[in-house]
């Protein structure tokens, strides 16, 4: 049965800067719209540079921040907007959050697993006994064992093994979808596969779908179905992930492939073109990209690039796409 | 030439001492970059450390010296005792958390001009810093402002602008590219890149990332729990990789267009606290052999000019 795995319509979120008398506005999200309609589990990859607006996102799915205006579906519940879903318990069974950084996620002073029982118990109600099964059979998904990680503080950990305890966390009120906020970008480039590996293994055996925030590329080409590029508050290109990061539309998409640091081509290092304050970039009534993009003509300065439409659901925002 | 001799350093703590930099030998040939790779607690960090000459209580030379083949005002010779004088003006540190560096209170141009004493020469001063920097293509802006009226990248940016406007002789980067994401992480690298061919500065890079590593060094050296294991000119470490360790560090990097099953590096590197015994990347290593695990190989010259501290890298020639 195809079901909405996460819509937005319209969003927006104003953040206001400064004093009282010089304030900047900077949209947030402006007029962001996604959807992704699938009967099967899905990773989708929501990327662009810090100050694209992905957190943001991220936080108006999770009920952290109230958009100012549109609305956000997540598996048929409206979670953000109008009729927004009130049932907490409910809610926190649809969506669970992961963060960027285990060792802040997690209190120094609190042995780990007791996050996770404290989970199993207020979110899915179980008795003490009945949790510590849940605990171990979550930790054993992520592939750590209870032995290993009962009683130990986060200092005890690597990295790595912390960020798959969080990962065992959002397991256990067996959501619908989980957001995974920069899950990697803490991480050793040597272990990051390994918690990669684990959100796919998850998919196939637990069904999670899963919102992967990132700027690196690589992996979210390695993982994703979806691949949604934001900049300063905008989506720029959205579709599927082969499509967008094989063969990019959009010049900013473009920009961030080209950015990755390889092991196998050298940069070109003649063309690149550095940001501006991003304070200002936002203020821009046309496309935002239009100061760096190599392809900016007149139009771009003053009109808002449309969603143009392409081959297999794919949108891209710009006037020469 | 940088030589650093058989350099040891350890932290004192209230368990004991612990040797996080360990014998490590190798000469850098002036005028590069190099880039030091390896996992979180490897000693990279205490590397740079050591040689920004920022050592004291916990941290201790136990042994061996740095020779940075530099004369200083007097015609001294420079070494870590005395290289704290010359700081910002012949070495200069960019670390890897900007906003914990930047003073969140003060105006980014005060801390620019934070060296000079008197009035008039700062004004003078800041002509020249606002020129500097709008020739490294930041916003002149970017002066007036607070620090976290800036975005992360753009901080990272003045703290490359700040480490080398006096024109120093050493830059020590520690992952200043680190927490930023790619597109930004371009355009530090490529500013980095720029001023070390117009300066002909030395640069030490630290990165865990390998292809950043790639993209940057001239000159590459692997560290791993606290000891080298691989040093050569970067195009040949990275075409023929003599440790194992350098190989599965490189394997480990997904590429877009392909999404062939990928593995990281299995297993974590051994506690520093445990008394070691042979080779330290012998529990993680494929081709680990009994003799691994009871004789430490050094790091020795496997070929011209590529040094590698492994029994078997004459199998990976």
């Amino acid at each position: 049965m195809t079901v909405i795995v996460l819509k937005t319509e319209h969003l927006n979120k104003v953040y206001s800067l400064g004093s009282l008398f010089r304030r900047v506005k900077i949209h947030a999200l402006d007029d962001v719209n996604l959807e992704v309609m699938s009967d099967q589990p899905v990773i989708i990859s929501l990327v662009g540079e810090s100050g694209s607006g992905k957190t943001t996102l991220a936080k108006v799915l999770l009920r952290v921040v109230q958009p100012n205006s549109g609305g956000a579906i997540v598996y048929d519940r409206v979670v953000a907007g109008n009729g927004a879903l009130v049932d907490r318990s409910a809610f926190l069974k649809t969506v669970q959050p992961i963060f960027q950084n285990p060792f802040e996620a997690f209190s120094s002073y609190r042995p780990v697993d007791a996050y996770l029982e404290t989970t199993a118990m207020r979110i899915n109600g179980f008795s003490r006994a009945e949790s510590v099964e849940m605990v171990r059979e979550a930790l054993s998904a992520v592939g750590l064992k209870y032995a290993d990680v009962h009683g130990k503080y986060p200092n005890q950990f690597s990295g790595g093994e912390l960020q798959r305890v969080s990962v065992a966390r959002a397991l256990i009120p067996r959501p619908k979808i989980i957001i995974a906020d920069e899950p990697v970008s803490m991480i050793d480039a040597s272990m990051r596969m390994n918690v990669v590996n684990l959100f796919l293994s998850l998919k196939n055996d637990y069904k999670t779908s899963f919102l992967y925030i990132t700027h690196d590329l690589a992996t979210a080409y390695y993982i994703s179905d979806y691949v949604a590029v934001m900049y300063r508050g905008c989506i720029v290109e959205f579709g599927l992930a082969k499509d967008v990061l094989a063969s990019p539309l959009h010049p900013y998409t473009r920009l961030l492939l080209d950015s990755i640091p390889s092991v196998r081509v050298k940069w070109d290092r003649s063309r690149y073109a550095h940001s501006d304050l991003e304070t200002k970039e936002f203020q821009f009534v046309g496309c935002k990209f239009y100061n760096r993009c190599p392809l900016a003509q007149e139009v771009c300065a003053h009109q808002r690039p449309p969603a143009v439409l392409k081959e297999n659901g794919r949108n891209v925002y710009c006037h020469f796409a | 030439m940088i030589r650093i001799n058989n350099l040891v350093a350890t932290y004192t703590t209230v368990r004991g001492t612990v040797t996080a930099v360990d014998q490590v030998n190798i000469e850098i040939p002036e005028g590069i970059t190099l880039g030091i790779a390896g996992e979180s607690g490897c000693g990279k960090t205490t590397l740079l450390k050591v040689l920004y000459g920022d050592v004291g209580f916990p941290l201790a030379i136990r042994g061996g010296a740095v020779e940075y083949g530099m004369v200083g005002d007097q015609n001294e010779e420079i070494t870590t005792q005395n290289i704290q004088k010359y700081w910002f003006r012949r070495i200069a540190y960019i670390p890897q958390g900007s906003m914990s560096s930047l003073n969140p209170v003060v105006r980014i141009r005060s801390q620019f001009l934070d060296y000079l004493r008197t009035g008039g020469e700062q004004k003078r001063k800041l002509e020249e810093a606002r020129e500097y920097v709008k020739s490294l293509g930041l916003p002149p802006e970017v002066l007036d402002a607070y620090p976290h009226q800036l975005s992360g990248g753009m901080r990272q940016r003045v703290m490359v602008a700040m480490a080398s406007f006096l024109n120093p002789d050493i830059i020590l980067a520690d992952e200043p590219t680190t927490a930023l994401d790619v597109v930004v992480q371009k355009g530090i690298l490529l500013l980095l890149m720029d001023l070390q061919e117009k300066m002909k500065s030395t640069i030490l890079f630290v990165s865990h990332d390998m292809g950043v590593h790639y993209q940057i060094a001239h000159k590459m050296f692997i560290m791993y729990a606290a000891k080298g294991l691989e040093y050569g000119n970067s195009e040949e470490v990275f075409s023929h990789p003599l440790h194992p360790y350098t190989r599965l560090l490189i394997d480990s990097l997904p590429a877009i267009g392909d999404t062939n099953l990928r593995r990281g590096v299995s297993g974590h590197p051994p506690s520093l606290w445990d008394t070691l015994v042979g080779c330290r990347f012998a529990d993680r290593c494929p081709y680990a052999t009994n003799e691994c695990r009871t004789h430490e190989p050094i790091l020795r010259e496997v070929r011209p000019g590529h040094f590698a501290a492994c029994h078997f890298s004459e199998r990976f020639l």
